[in-house]
């Protein structure tokens, strides 16, 4: 298929039968980093274009809007043949199992590039994160983060950046600080790459697998999807040491879906408004408001 | 209403693990013409059913006849789906191997319990 405003390629096959595949945006539009089963993480760039997209499962290829409104397939290739297209310019093998979820650091929003060079997290089956940054043309692997005894599923940045939420089977949510060399709490780096902490656990909330983690960039809410059909929301208490953060749990909808809660997201723009999607088929938005005294 | 973190006492229900045994064990080993029951990979005292929250939770475990890590977790997928189709009410379902009986059995655990892994087919 092709038409002047849709990117379309032939499919390697073996990318499209892994199921389950997740892809994520950068904040500059011109890099989509994409992920799957066969457990590596793809960054590919090109011209920055708004393209809607949209995936239907199980079977059906991933679809995108075209210019004139219509849904048409989209399909990856790893080689170039135009100017405007995507290109991969890299695949990290560094996961040894199944990679459940990308998401990109949110520095290029906050005007931040020169102190925080883009940066990719992934989240994996083999229970650790992973972090990657651009060395002169590649990607490479510059931090992997351990503690999670399980899956970690997802992963989310807070507003300032430089913290990170994971969450996992191990029924945990942890935080993880970044440190830069020269740090004032002398935490040990190697060479010039940041290193990661993990600052705060939350356990004992959770009853079944936390499928995914919202931040919120407004407001500084987490919200957590779980496999007991439930959402929570944590907040950070205020006077918390910022490098041994206290959180605590503000909202609990018990049976928010009939089934396990796969996602949750907050509107970029409107405050405590938080929409979540379930196996149970269903799509719901809830507007969360922050408790007295918080 | 509870407080934010406490856990509920689970109740635990006989006769709803008879419902999900009776489903169970009539389903044939993939590689033999016995059934479940026959071969002793799954009885009666294997199936568990407690009730959280108005919610169940069944959990089975079983004992491969070999060790051996793919048919492990074809058992898994098995009783995975049958339960999926035929069991009546809504429930979550935890699948483990009887501890002991296998070298990888936490892999195996961590494999069936993965539902997108599961969807795949393994």
């Amino acid at each position: 298929l092709r038409d002047s405003s849709v990117i379309a390629h032939e499919v390697p096959l073996p990318t499209l039968l892994f199921m389950g595949a997740k892809l994520a945006w950068a904040p500059s539009g011109n890099l989509l980093a994409t992920c799957s089963r066969d457990k590596s993480v793809w960054v590919w760039e090109g011209e920055s274009r708004s393209l809607q997209v949209d995936w239907e499962p199980p079977d059906t290829p991933l679809r995108v809007r075209d210019r004139v409104g219509s849904w048409v397939p989209f399909f990856f290739s790893p080689t170039v043949d135009e100017e405007d297209e995507y290109e991969c310019v890299s695949v990290l093998n560094s996961h040894t199992q199944d990679v459940k979820h990308v998401v990109w650091h949110p520095s290029q929003e906050l005007g931040l590039l020169s102190l925080f060079p883009q940066l990719l997290a992934s989240a994996s089956y083999d229970d650790t994160v992973k972090l990657y940054r651009e060395e002169e043309d590649d990607w490479v692997c510059c931090a992997t983060l351990e503690g999670h005894e399980s899956t970690v599923w997802s992963l989310a940045f807070d507003p300032s950046g430089q913290r990170l939420a994971s969450c996992s089977d191990d029924r945990t949510v942890r935080i993880w600080r970044q440190y830069l060399p020269g740090n004032e709490q002398g935490v040990a780096c190697s060479g010039s790459d940041p290193s990661w902490k993990c600052i705060c656990t939350l356990s004992g909330f959770h009853s079944r697998t936390i499928y995914d983690i919202a931040w919120c960039q407004l407001t500084g809410a987490l919200a957590t999807a779980c496999g007991d059909d439930a959402i929570r929301v944590f907040q950070e208490d205020p006077n918390s040491d910022p490098q041994q953060p206290t959180f605590s749990l503000t909202a609990h909808l018990h049976q928010a879906h009939s089934q396990d809660v796969n996602c949750v997201a907050w509107n970029p723009k409107e405050p405590g408004l938080l929409a979540s999607c379930s196996d149970d088929g269903e799509v719901a938005f809830w507007k969360y408001q922050r408790p007295e005294g918080l | 209403m509870q407080p934010p973190g406490a856990a509920q006492q689970p109740r635990i229900m006989e006769e709803k693990a008879l419902e999900v045994y009776d489903l169970i064990r009539t389903i044939r080993d993939p590689e033999k013409p016995n059934t479940l029951e026959e071969l002793e990979v799954v009885s009666e005292s294997c199936v568990e059913v407690q009730e959280i929250n108005e919610e169940y939770l069944v959990i089975i475990r079983f004992t491969p006849t070999v060790p051996h890590c793919s048919l492990a977790t074809l058992i898994g997928l098995c009783l995975r789906v049958k339960l999926q189709r035929c069991l009546p009410f809504k429930h979550n379902l935890e699948i483990y191997i009887s501890e002991g009986t296998h070298s990888t059995e936490e892999d195996i655990n961590k494999q069936i319990n993965d539902k997108q892994r599961v969807a795949n087919g393994l």
